[in-house]
């Protein structure tokens, strides 16, 4: 489904400042250095506008460079399942109360349901996918296994993610703080227990201590 | 989500010469919590959406000598972490910190919480053609009205203001600055919401091609607090909230501000229960009495009768935190 998959390991800048960045440039100028545009242009340049037909886009998704064309309409959230191919995040409530749709946007997590592809231009995403390296799945994932914290396992992808977030920012974080930082996710199935277990296991501290 | 062009102009000039006069053709992003939410029920559907992202000049906290200023994009989760922030202003970082949950805080703004649309079930489905659509009737007023306004007199609209951010900035006497088409003015927060009441007015009193740029605080020593009852600690509306600040004195409170959210079509100035705990010491009684005076006058509708006892116990306890005493609702 996607247009094109780059694994060429050049990080967007580099992208940007290479030969082939003429048209890619004039597509995303304004994403691409909104600093440097204000202090070029002078305020009555009119703001193009884009869309509403198809715009080219390029993400940086689990650290690959996807390019696809899409609608301004477009969330992340169906951009990352439906022309990408990159369908860890769910589409369950789409209006940024469920979670299941969590994605790491420069290492803070949001939901992909509530934010346009085209803001997400220059962000670094990470979905569940890359919660796994080869065959070494991470501990937060792996933590999930051994505690069976899932059922249905739907909006796991997006509780991972979450957790993943808290735990990376705040190594020591107590599952009082894990907990909170999973406050914006929601489980029907009810495994909560066994993520408690799982997330006590994480913080390395006994429950009921 | 009905289709749109999008815009991403880098200067708050731009960004307003991008708006238009009338509202509903052209819309402002900022974290598209709200906005996509009503795109995708057909509730809002902008021709035009100017996002604010590339407007870096909306970002950032500064704490200076007589105020602090914050951006309009700062985000819910900066200003919830924010160091001096929640010394200065606890009431403030609080009310931030409870809002959504850690998704809804990295992505929504100060801007977008004081510039929200209601949460109105009527308002916000697709099919009920209610007064702030171009209906002629308000649907909750005789209809499903547990969560909206309980000081309903006088208005024909009786959707309670979203902002949790609002109260705890009104009761510190902050200001927003705002962005025209001919240049920039300063509005009071605490007069800067409005009761809606037909399809072209919005919660607040700008104008369609107006947006904010900043929020100022004045620097003081208030104490201030903010405390919300809920049915949830997460991920939830509060049902009531009530924001506090007043200057301590020998002579006990001075100049107290009571605020309250969710409890009418604007933030609600509660000012019996500032007359109340006026030159008082607070403790339980005189906050308790506050509390049973900020509610004096609410008119609750058919189905919302239980927020006066809400309101009653969130002044309480939000005084009663201000004067950093026990939480003795906390075993």
């Amino acid at each position: 489904m996607s247009d094109t998959k780059e694994t060429t390991g050049l990080s967007r800048r580099q992208f940007l400042k290479g030969s082939g960045a003429a048209a890619a440039a004039t597509a995303l100028g304004t994403a691409a250095a909104p600093g440097a545009l204000a202090a070029q242009a002078p305020a009555a340049q009119p703001v193009p506008g884009m869309g509403p037909a198809g715009v080219k886009i390029t993400l940086q998704v689990n650290g690959r460079k996807m390019s696809s064309t899409v609608e301004p309409r477009v969330t992340l959230l169906d951009a990352l399942r439906n022309y990408l191919d990159v369908t860890g995040c769910k589409r369950v409530c789409d209006r940024g109360t469920c979670g299941a749709c969590t994605v790491l946007l420069d290492n803070k997590p949001v939901y992909a349901c509530s934010m346009l592809a085209l803001e997400a231009q220059g962000k670094e995403i990470r979905t569940a996918e890359s919660l796994v390296q080869g065959a070494k799945l991470d501990a937060v994932p792996a933590a999930f296994v051994r505690f069976d914290a899932q059922q249905c396992g739907f909006c796991t992808p997006g509780f991972v993610v979450a957790m993943k977030a808290v735990l990376e920012q705040n190594p020591k974080a107590t599952p009082a703080e894990v907990e909170k930082g999973l406050a914006g996710n929601i489980c029907r199935c009810g495994t909560y227990e066994q993520m408690r277990d799982a997330i006590y296991s994480l913080c390395n501290t006994k429950r009921g201590s | 989500m009905k289709n749109f062009t999008y815009f991403r102009p880098t200067t708050p000039e731009q960004a307003v010469a991008l708006l238009e006069n009338r509202w509903g053709n052209t819309e402002l992003l900022a974290g598209g919590t709200d906005l996509h939410d009503l795109q995708k029920e057909y509730v809002a559907q902008p021709a035009r959406v100017v996002s604010l992202s590339g407007v870096n000049a909306l970002a950032g906290i500064r704490v200076e000598e007589k105020s602090v200023r914050i951006g309009a994009g700062a985000k819910l989760a900066d200003i919830a972490n924010h160091a001096e922030l929640k010394r200065l202003f606890p009431s403030l970082t609080d009310a931030a910190d409870q809002i959504g949950g850690p998704q809804i805080r990295n992505m929504g703004t100060l801007g977008g919480n004081l510039c929200q649309r209601n949460r109105c079930w009527y308002f916000r489905d697709e099919h009920t053609n209610c007064l702030l659509k171009t209906g002629q009737r308000c649907f909750a007023l005789d209809g499903e009205n547990k969560y909206h306004a309980i000081f309903s007199q006088g208005h024909r609209c009786v959707i309670v203001n979203p902002s949790t951010l609002a109260p705890a900035l009104i009761a510190l006497g902050a200001s927003a600055v705002v962005q025209g088409p001919n240049g920039r003015r300063t509005i009071e927060l605490g007069r800067f919401f409005r009761a809606p009441g037909a399809n072209n007015e919005r919660e607040h009193v700008l104008e369609a091609n107006d947006m904010v740029v900043e929020v100022t605080i004045p620097r003081s020593n208030l104490a201030n607090a903010s405390y919300e009852v809920r049915h949830k600690q997460a991920y939830d509306w509060p049902l009531v909230q009530a924001a506090v600040s007043f200057e301590r004195g020998d002579g006990g409170v001075r100049n107290p501000r009571v605020v309250l959210g969710h409890v009418a079509p604007t933030p609600h100035v509660a000012e019996a229960a500032a007359r109340s705990i006026t030159g008082q010491a607070v403790s339980e009684a005189t906050a308790g009495a506050a509390g049973r005076a900020a509610a004096q006058d609410a008119k609750p509708l058919s189905q919302n009768g239980y927020k006066v006892k809400l309101v009653e116990v969130a002044v309480k306890r939000a005084l009663i935190i201000a004067a950093g005493q026990k939480r003795y609702w906390e075993v």
